[in-house]
């Protein structure tokens, strides 16, 4: 059903669609408005049988998910930036022991400093961990990708999260085609666990594995990875018959025939960048846009195929590995190896800056023209910088460096200068 | 594509008067997107919401820069935050007040121009009128009626239609009678305002 409706609120509710037996969250922002509407389904009965498990910490949370999911039960969880770093050893435990728990993440930056804003450096941070990572555009495929995360995550036995930009989706009120239970249980059927703790037919699960075969069960792990990339496209395409839109894949090309230079992406960013790119193809240039959905596993193979005509790439990306540059640009370079094709990776949205359309056709423009730098920060305040590399030669105890700008923005006005 | 920004502040309904308005163009069969401006929400903080209204899909997510109108909740931060900036030439402000426009020190926003209109400003006192109907002030969805009036890029219907859906029985009634009296109190005056000689 046709609705306009706030992507928390949608997520939540096609969530419940999907009928998790054990819900089990932390509250923090941007992921509180999900977590709160899938509580209120569950306490007045309309998500039910389920159980919602109060908690005192994320770590609780995921460890909670973990033993819900060992006993047979669907399990989701959902949690955003710090909230993902302190369950970070649970996260990792959910892929390495093969439990296919479903966990939304509303993207947002990770401190010091303190930031409730958008960007991906929380998704980055468990990049390896072994989950896959799938990444919405807009708040009808984040909804989408939930129900497809089930299944995605009960087929491979292997945990889902589901990356919503935290504000500008979860909290973004749009139209949203809400699937309907009859739809959903069609496409969804019930958990069937591939390992499970059964009193009427014991096993232990978590077994320590010593130098002798820690290599090949991280390989296999690899290996369900690998069919991911299979299943992943496979159950798009089956959900786009069920449900009558397309929604999720490995990744969508936009605009590229003929594109000289293509640009990159993660998330909701790509409806500024389609926007951008259209209006520069009204104006004659050959640009076109890739958006990655499945960030892990990464589509090498598919992103080599959709750039093959290109002749520069700019992937824009909401986080980068400090000391080095881009994340995701690592892995599109990867995927262009031998290809010789540039690569230009743009730095934008950091902790929530708003990415404009006009910041992101100075950036094209050059990249098409071969002006651009490898490694580009998107509306970088180069003064503010300045003044702090000035103040750091100048003398020694310069205090801290996230006050000190605040005070040179003239944010914050009081303290010592 | 028609843009609004919604200023305010924490407490005045800024963030529900962005949602119901994107319900309301939902309503009436277009496309619509709301969303806040993230963080600062304490209650008399000042707040923005914005709301882009379409007849096709709406894909940007940047923040409204250029808009063609502003709802202004609270007078008082007419001098105190940067309310104007981006108004596109032929915007106009819908702006919560008892005073008359002359007495608002905006005569160098609303003075006509060569080549059109100009900025149009309308007043509605829509703190009286919240009071008056459902003995709260809180100016929102009184707003919205007045916002219908003034260009009609939502009808009023629809504003109804969307106070009803976010708000249970009594107070949707008492809200919609207040939105309907702001309705017909900015149909009046801007009939003028948007045929004034151009000069």
């Amino acid at each position: 059903m046709l609705r306009q409706i706030e992507g928390s609120r949608a997520v939540a509710e096609t969530v419940a669609l999907c009928r998790p037996e054990v819900v089990c969250a932390y509250p923090i922002s941007p992921q509180t408005h999900i977590i709160e509407a899938v509580g209120v389904l569950v306490r007045t009965g309309a998500l039910a049988p389920c159980e919602f498990v109060n908690v005192e910490s994320e770590f609780a949370a995921m460890s909670v998910s973990i033993g819900a999911s060992a006993a047979g039960a669907r399990a989701y969880t959902a949690t955003a930036s710090q909230g993902l770093l302190f369950m970070i050893e649970a996260v990792y435990n959910a892929a390495g022991l093969g439990l296919p728990v479903v966990m939304t993440l509303a993207n947002r930056a990770v401190g010091a400093p303190i930031n409730i804003w958008n960007d991906h450096s929380d998704a980055m941070a468990v990049r390896d961990s072994g989950w896959i990572q799938l990444f919405a555009e807009t708040n009808q495929e984040a909804a989408d990708l939930h129900i497809q995360a089930f299944r995605l995550a009960e087929s491979l036995s292997l945990p889902v999260m589901v990356a919503m930009d935290g504000f500008i989706l979860t909290h973004a009120i749009e139209r949203v085609d809400l699937a309907t239970q009859e739809q959903v249980d069609a496409f969804l059927p019930p958990y069937e666990p591939r390992q499970v703790l059964d009193p009427a037919d014991p096993v232990s699960i978590g077994a320590m594995v010593g130098p002798e075969a820690f290599e090949e069960v991280r390989y296999l792990a690899h290996l369900r990875q690998v069919d991911a990339l299979t299943a992943i496209p496979a159950v798009a395409s089956e959900f786009a018959e069920h449900f009558g839109r397309s929604s999720g894949g490995l990744l969508r090309p936009y605009r590229c025939e003929g594109a000289d230079t293509v640009v990159v992406a993660l998330g909701s960013v790509l409806g500024t960048i389609k926007d951008t790119v259209d209006a520069m193809r009204d104006d004659g240039l050959a640009v076109g846009v890739v958006g990655i959905t499945s960030f892990r596993p990464f589509p090498a193979a598919a992103v080599r195929e959709a750039l093959a005509a290109a002749r520069r790439v700019v992937v824009v990306e909401k986080a980068f590995s400090i000391g080095f540059g881009g994340v995701l640009s690592t892995d599109v370079a990867m995927a262009l190896t031998g290809s010789g094709t540039p690569v230009t990776t743009v730095v934008a949205g950091l902790g929530g800056r708003p990415i404009t359309g006009a910041s992101l056709r100075e950036c094209f423009e050059a990249a098409a023209a071969g002006r651009a730098e490898p490694l580009v920060f998107l509306d970088l305040n180069r003064s503010l910088i300045d003044r702090d590399l000035e103040r750091s030669s100048a003398r020694r105890r310069t205090g801290p460096t996230a006050e000190n700008v605040l005070r040179d923005l003239g944010t914050v006005a009081s303290g010592p200068t | 594509m028609f843009q609004v920004r919604i200023h305010g502040r924490g407490g005045q309904g800024v963030v529900t008067a962005a949602e119901l308005l994107s319900v309301a163009a939902f309503f009436d069969g277009r496309w619509s997107q709301a969303f806040p401006s993230f963080g600062s929400e304490r209650t008399g903080a000042p707040i923005v919401g914005f709301c882009r209204i379409s007849d096709g899909e709406i894909r940007t997510r940047e923040p409204v820069s250029t808009p063609d109108a502003l709802i202004v909740q609270d007078p008082t931060l007419l001098h105190q935050v940067d309310l104007f900036s981006g108004l596109r030439d032929d915007g106009f402000v819908l702006l919560n007040t008892s005073r008359p426009v002359e007495e608002l020190g905006l005569g160098a926003l609303t003075s006509p121009r060569r080549d059109g209109p100009g900025i149009r400003v309308i007043t509605l006192p829509a703190t009286e009128l919240a009071i008056a109907h459902t003995g709260r002030p809180t100016p929102n969805a009184v707003l919205l009626g007045g916002f219908a009036a003034a260009g009609g890029v939502v009808s009023l219907d629809a504003v109804a239609g969307a106070i009803e859906q976010r708000f249970a029985g009594p107070v949707a009634r008492a809200n919609i009678a207040a939105a309907t009296e702001a309705f017909r109190s900015v149909s009046a005056r801007w009939k003028e305002l948007d045929h004034a000689p151009t000069d």
